[in-house]
C-alpha cells in the first residue's frame, strides 16, 4: 500500500518536472508571467512529492519490506538500522531517486529565494534546471524503479520483477533479504555518497543561470556569478569533501594502504572537481576585472558536463572499474540526455560569443591577470591529462581490438609536474596584485619565505636523503606553506602597527573583515596539508609482507610487530571474525597492540579485510591480517608503513573550515555587492 | 575605479572571426567523436555473448601440445566451453561436460575447452581432478575470449556443423541440457 | 712440454670460468627463503589482475590472484627475471595485464598528446595575454600623480593590502 503511494507520488513529480520545462520556456519566449508562475508553482512542488516515495523508501529499508525488490537488494535483517537508512543509496534504483531529490531540493531552494532578484533570468533558469531535474526523476520512474515488486510466476526458475501482478503469478515475499555489499557496510557510507552527490548536483544550479544568461542575452552584464558564488563554493566544497571521505573510505576498507587508485570511477569525480576549482578562480576575474567571460561559460558548461559524464561512465560500466554499479538500461537514455547537454550548451555559447567580450585589457605579464590565466590553463591540462587517461582503454579497444589498461604511473607521471605548479601558483599568485606588479616587490616580498622554505627543506631532506624525488615535493611543500603563513603574518603586523591589537585579536579581525580572502588563504592552507599527504604517500610508503608463527617478528621501516595469536568468533552483520592480536614497538619501545581482521560474511561469502592501525601526525602503521593456517600458529601479514597519510584527512578538515569562512558574509555586504555590479559599478570584495 | 565597455558590440576583425569558426568546428567535431566512442562503447557493454553468426576462427594449443584449428573441424558438431580452474560454477559443470564427452566421443562432436586466464598448474590440477579427456588448452592474450565477447566463465558456445553459431548457455550446464542440445546440432541436415 | 702446459691452463681456466658462471647465476638465489612474499609482490605490483577491472594484483584478494601470486613465486624460483615474469604475462594475458601503458605503437598515444595539449595551451595563454594588452579600450587619461613621499607611500600600501 505504502508503496503504491510513493509510486504515485513519484508520477506526479515526474509530470509536475515535465511540465514546468514545458511552461517556463513556453513562458521566457513568449514573456508569459502567468506561465512563469506556473512553472514555478509546479517546480517548487516538486521536492515535496518526491520527499514521499524517499521516506516510503526508506521506511520500507527499516521494517524489512522484503516484497519489494529493492529491499530485497539491498537490505537483511542482520543489517544494523543505521545502515538500513543509508541503504537508500545503496542500490542503482535508490541512488538515482536520492539523486533526483536533491537535486529537486536545490531547485526549490533557488527558485525561493532568487525569484525576485533576477527576474529576467528566472524562466530559462527554470528551464533548465528542472529539464534535468524531470530527466533525473524520469529515470527513476522508468527505468530504474524501486518500487518494482518480486513475483512468483509458476514454472520460472527466477522471479520476476514487475509493478503489477503478471498473469498467474503470486506475490513473493522472502524471508531475508540479501543486503547491502558488506564493503558498503562503514561509515563511509553515511558520507561519501551524499556528499558526492550534493557536489555534482549543486552544479546544476551555475550552469541553469550561466545558460539563462546566455539566452536572454544578459550575459553580457556578470551578475548572475554573484547570485551563484555561493552556489559554486557549496557544491565545490561538498564535491571535495565527496572526495576526501571516499579516499578515507577506500583506505580503511579496501586493504591496500592507498586511498586514490585513479581508477575511472575516482576519476570521473575528479574532474568536475578540477574544473569546478579552475571555475572558483576564474570568476573572480571577471568580478573584479571584467575579464575571461567566455572561459568563465565555459568552464561551468565543462564542469556540469563533466559531472554528468561522470555519472555515466559510473553507472554504466562503460569503462571498466572497480567501482561496478549493477548494469541496467540507463546507458541509452543518459546518454541521449548527455549528447543533448553538451551540444546544446555549446550551440548556445556560441550563439552568444560576441556579447562576452573582455572589459579591460592586459597590463603587465606580472600580474595577478595573467597568473590566473595560467593557472586555469593549468587546471584544464591536468583535467585534459585524466580524461585522455581514463577514456583511452575505451579509444584503444575500438582503434586496435587490444584492451589496455592505463594506471597510476600514466596519471601519476602526467599530472604530477602540472599540480607542482600548481601548488607553487597557488602560493606566489595571492602575493601579485591585480592590474601590475612590480617584479621588485614581489622579490622583496618573498625572499624571506624562499629562504626559510630552503632551510627546512635542507633539514628534513636530509632525514629522507634514501629518497631524493621527494626533495622538490618537500621543498614545495615548505614554500608554499611559508608564502601563506607569511600573508598572515604581514597584516597581522600591520594590524598591531596601526591598531596596536594583540595577536591573536588581530587575527581574528584580519579574518572576519575579509572573509573571502583569508578563507581562501585557509583553504590554500588545507590544499598544501592535502598535498604534504599526498608526497608522503609517493615517496616514503614502506610496506612488508611476510609468514610469523607465535612469538616472531616482522619489522619494517623501523617499526617491529610480533605476533601473539589468533582468535575466531562470530560477529555482528551475519559475519565470522578472524582476529590477530600483533604487538607494535618501535626501535624495541612498545608502543601498543594492533588488531586486524579479516571479517567473513558468510550469506554474500565476502571478505572483508579490517586493517589494525597506529595513527600518529607522522605516519600510520597499517597492518593487514592476510592469511593464516587452521592451526592458528602462524599466519601472514601484510605491513604499510604509511608517512603522513594522516596530513590528507588533516587538511581535508581545513579546507573545510576554510570554505565555511569564506562563504560567512553577512547579507548586507552581499546585497551591496549585488548593486554595484548591477550598476556596472566593479565591484570590490 | 570603473571603465565603461565602449566597443562591446563591435565587429570582431577577420582574422578572429576566422579562429572562432576554427574553433567552434575543432570543438564540436572532438565532441561528436567523444559521444561517438561512448555509443560505441555502450553498445559493447549491452551486448552480451556471441550467439549468432558464423563462429569466429581460432587456433588452439592444448596442454599435451595437441594443435586444433576450429575451421578445420567443419562437419562436425563443436561445443566450446569456456572455463577457469578458479571459477567454482564452472566445478558445477565438469563432471557433466565429461560424462557427453564420452557419451558423443566419435560420433561427429568434438568438445574444445578454452581455459581462460588462468594459471597452468592449476589448470592441469582441474582437468585432472575430473579426468578431463577432451581437449583443453590455453586462451592465448584472450584473443578467443574476446572474439567471442565473453561475459564471463562458464559459457557454452554451440557450432553447428556448418560453422555457424546455434547460440551460448551462459552459467553451469545441467543435464540435460547439452545432450539436448548436441542431439538438435547433429540431427541438422544440409541440402 | 708447451703444448701440456697450455692445455692445463685452458683447462684450469675454463674451470674457473664455469666456476664463476656458476656464481653468478646462483648468487640472486642463495638468500635464505627467496623469493620472499615482498620479491612476489614486487614483481605483482607492476602488473594488473586480468580479470578483476582494474585491481592490482598485489592486492587483489581473489583465489585467481593467489594463483597467480604462486605462479609468479615459482618462476622466481626457477630464476626468472622480474621482466622476464612481465613479458610472460603481457603474452598470456594480454597487453592490460601492464600496469603502465606502453610507450610504442597506439599506446604511445596516450604519453603524447597530453604533452601536446599542454604546448598546445601555453601557447594559447600567451596569445591570449598578448590579445589583452593590444586591446585598449578608450580609458580616460589619469591626472598624472603628486609627488608623495616614500614612507607614506608605504603606509598606504601596507593598509589598502591589509584591506583588499
Amino acid at each position: 500500500m505504502l508503496a503504491d503511494i510513493g509510486l504515485i507520488s513519484l508520477t506526479i513529480a515526474f509530470l509536475f518536472g515535465l511540465y514546468a520545462t514545458i511552461a517556463s520556456a513556453y513562458g521566457g519566449w513568449r514573456a508569459r508571467t502567468d506561465w512563469v508562475e506556473s512553472a514555478r508553482n509546479a517546480a517548487l512542488l516538486v521536492f515535496p512529492l518526491l520527499t514521499i516515495p524517499v521516506i516510503v523508501i526508506v521506511y520500507s529499508l527499516y521494517k524489512f519490506d522484503f516484497s519489494l525488490a529493492y529491499v530485497y537488494d539491498v537490505s537483511s535483517r542482520a543489517m544494523s538500522p543505521f545502515l538500513r537508512v543509508t541503504a537508500l543509496w545503496g542500490g542503482q534504483q535508490g541512488s538515482v531517486l536520492f539523486w533526483a531529490w536533491l537535486m529537486a531540493a536545490f531547485v526549490g531552494i533557488v527558485l525561493l529565494r532568487k525569484w525576485e532578484r533576477d527576474r529576467e533570468l528566472m524562466p530559462w533558469v527554470t528551464f533548465v534546471a528542472m529539464l534535468t531535474t524531470a530527466f533525473f526523476v524520469g529515470v527513476v520512474l522508468f527505468i530504474t524503479n524501486p518500487f518494482v515488486r518480486l513475483w512468483h510466476v509458476p514454472g520460472a526458475t527466477e522471479l520476476t520483477q514487475a509493478f503489477f501482478q503478471p498473469a498467474n503469478a503470486m506475490p513473493y515475499l522472502p524471508e531475508d533479504g540479501n543486503g547491502l555489499n558488506p564493503l558498503l557496510r562503514h561509515f563511509g557510507m553515511i558520507g561519501h555518497p551524499p556528499t558526492t552527490y550534493l557536489g555534482f548536483t549543486g552544479f546544476v544550479i551555475p550552469f541553469a543561470f550561466a545558460i539563462a544568461a546566455l539566452i536572454t542575452g544578459q550575459s553580457r552584464h556578470d551578475e548572475w556569478i554573484i547570485t551563484t558564488r555561493r552556489w559554486t563554493l557549496f557544491a565545490w566544497i561538498f564535491l571535495s569533501i565527496g572526495l576526501v571521505l571516499g579516499g578515507r573510505w577506500a583506505y580503511d576498507v579496501l586493504g591496500w594502504g592507498g586511498f586514490w587508485g585513479w581508477d575511472p570511477v575516482e576519476n570521473a569525480m575528479l574532474m568536475p572537481w578540477l574544473t569546478g576549482t579552475a571555475f572558483l578562480h576564474s570568476v573572480m576575474m571577471t568580478e573584479k576585472r571584467g575579464m575571461m567571460k567566455r572561459w568563465n561559460m565555459a568552464l561551468i558548461i565543462l564542469t556540469y558536463s563533466l559531472s554528468l559524464f561522470g555519472t555515466f561512465i559510473t553507472r554504466t560500466g562503460v569503462i571498466s572499474s572497480v567501482h561496478a554499479f549493477s548494469k541496467t538500461a540507463l546507458g541509452p537514455a543518459f546518454f541521449a540526455f548527455i549528447g543533448l547537454t553538451f551540444l546544446g550548451s555549446l550551440t548556445i555559447l556560441y550563439l552568444r560569443w560576441d556579447t562576452l567580450k573582455s572589459e579591460h585589457s592586459l597590463e603587465s605579464f606580472i600580474s595577478r591577470e595573467a597568473a590566473f590565466v595560467l593557472q586555469n590553463m593549468l587546471f584544464v591540462a591536468v583535467t585534459f591529462a585524466v580524461f585522455w587517461g581514463t577514456v583511452f582503454p575505451l579509444l584503444s579497444e575500438l582503434v586496435t581490438g587490444t584492451k589496455i589498461t592505463v594506471g597510476p604511473p600514466y596519471f601519476q607521471r602526467v599530472t604530477g609536474p602540472l599540480f607542482f605548479v600548481l601548488v607553487l601558483l597557488m602560493g606566489v599568485v595571492p602575493l601579485l596584485t591585480w592590474r601590475k606588479h612590480a617584479a621588485r616587490s614581489l622579490g622583496k616580498t618573498i625572499w624571506i619565505p624562499f629562504l626559510a622554505s630552503l632551510g627546512m627543506t635542507a633539514i628534513w631532506g636530509f632525514a629522507h636523503r634514501m629518497h631524493p624525488g621527494s626533495i622538490f615535493g618537500l621543498w614545495l611543500v615548505t614554500l608554499t606553506l611559508s608564502l601563506i603563513l607569511a600573508e598572515f603574518w604581514k597584516g597581522i603586523q600591520a594590524r598591531h602597527a596601526t591598531r596596536g591589537e594583540n595577536f591573536l585579536s588581530a587575527l581574528f579581525n584580519l579574518i572576519s573583515r575579509n572573509h573571502r580572502r583569508y578563507g581562501g588563504y585557509i583553504i590554500h592552507l588545507g590544499v598544501v596539508l592535502i598535498a604534504m599527504g599526498v608526497i608522503g604517500d609517493a615517496y616514503f610508503k614502506q610496506e612488508t609482507q611476510g609468514t610469523v608463527s607465535q612469538g616472531e617478528v616482522l619489522s619494517v621501516g623501523g617499526y617491529q610487530l610480533e605476533f601473539q595469536k589468533l582468535l575466531a568468533y562470530p560477529g555482528s552483520d551475519g559475519r565470522e571474525i578472524v582476529e590477530a592480536v600483533l604487538d607494535l614497538s618501535q626501535n624495541g619501545k612498545p608502543i601498543r597492540t594492533l588488531n586486524p581482521r579479516r571479517d567473513y560474511f558468510v550469506v554474500q561469502e565476502q571478505p572483508v579485510t579490517v586493517p589494525g592501525v597506529y595513527s600518529t601526525p607522522g605516519v600510520d602503521v597499517y597492518a593487514m591480517l592476510v592469511g593464516w593456517d587452521s592451526s592458528g600458529s602462524s599466519a601472514t601479514f601484510k605491513i604499510y608503513v604509511n608517512s603522513l597519510i594522516n596530513w590528507v584527512w588533516i587538511g581535508g578538515f581545513v579546507m573545510i573550515l576554510g570554505t565555511l569562512i569564506a562563504t560567512w558574509s553577512n547579507p548586507a555586504q552581499r546585497e551591496a555587492t549585488y548593486v554595484l555590479k548591477r550598476e556596472g559599478l566593479t565591484s570590490q570584495a | 575605479m570603473s571603465q565603461l565597455p565602449i566597443n562591446e558590440l563591435e565587429e570582431p576583425s577577420p582574422p578572429a572571426r576566422g579562429r572562432k569558426k576554427i574553433g567552434i568546428i575543432v570543438t564540436f567535431a572532438c565532441i561528436l567523436a567523444l559521444l561517438g566512442l561512448l555509443a560505441w562503447g555502450l553498445r559493447k557493454v549491452q551486448a552480451g555473448p556471441l550467439s549468432t553468426g558464423m563462429a569466429p576462427d581460432f587456433t588452439i594449443t592444448d596442454f599435451d601440445g595437441t594443435t586444433v584449428t576450429l575451421s578445420e573441424l567443419r562437419g562436425q558438431v563443436v561445443i566450446i566451453n569456456f572455463w577457469a580452474s578458479w571459477c567454482p560454477p564452472c566445478r558445477e559443470e565438469a563432471a557433466y561436460l565429461e560424462a557427453t564427452w564420452r557419451k558423443y566421443e566419435g560420433r561427429g562432436v568434438v568438445f574444445v575447452g578454452v581455459d581462460w586466464v588462468d594459471t597452468e598448474k592449476e589448470a592441469l590440477a582441474y582437468i585432472d581432478e575430473f579426468d578431463i579427456t577432451y581437449l583443453n588448452g590455453p586462451d592465448i592474450g584472450t584473443r578467443i575470449a574476446q572474439d567471442y565477447n565473453i561475459q564471463g566463465v562458464p559459457e557454452t558456445f554451440y557450432v553447428a556443423k556448418n560453422g555457424e553459431l546455434r547460440g551460448v548457455h551462459i552459467g553451469p550446464l545441467q543435464s540435460p541440457q547439452l545432450d539436448e542440445k548436441i542431439e538438435e546440432l547433429l540431427a541438422e541436415q544440409y541440402p | 712440454m708447451k703444448n701440456i702446459k697450455r692445455q692445463l691452463l685452458l683447462f684450469l681456466i675454463t674451470v674457473l670460468a664455469s666456476l664463476v658462471a656458476v656464481t653468478v647465476v646462483y648468487a640472486q638465489d642463495d638468500q635464505p627463503g627467496y623469493p620472499t612474499d615482498n620479491d612476489v609482490i614486487r614483481v605483482a605490483k607492476q602488473l594488473y589482475c586480468p580479470v578483476c577491472p582494474n585491481t592490482p594484483l598485489d592486492v587483489c584478494e581473489t583465489k585467481a590472484c593467489q594463483d597467480w601470486r604462486a605462479q609468479i613465486r615459482d618462476q622466481l624460483a626457477q630464476g626468472w627475471t622480474d621482466q622476464q615474469i612481465i613479458d610472460y604475462f603481457v603474452i598470456q594475458y594480454g597487453e592490460r595485464v601492464l600496469a603502465e601503458p606502453q610507450r610504442k605503437g597506439f599506446t604511445s598515444l596516450v604519453w603524447f598528446l597530453p604533452l601536446i595539449a599542454l604546448l598546445l595551451g601555453i601557447g594559447i595563454v600567451y596569445e591570449v595575454l598578448k590579445n589583452w594588452q593590444k586591446q585598449k579600450p578608450a580609458l580616460v587619461t589619469a591626472a598624472p600623480l603628486p609627488q608623495i613621499p616614500d614612507e607614506i607611500l608605504k603606509k598606504i600600501e601596507r593598509e589598502i593590502q591589509e584591506m583588499d
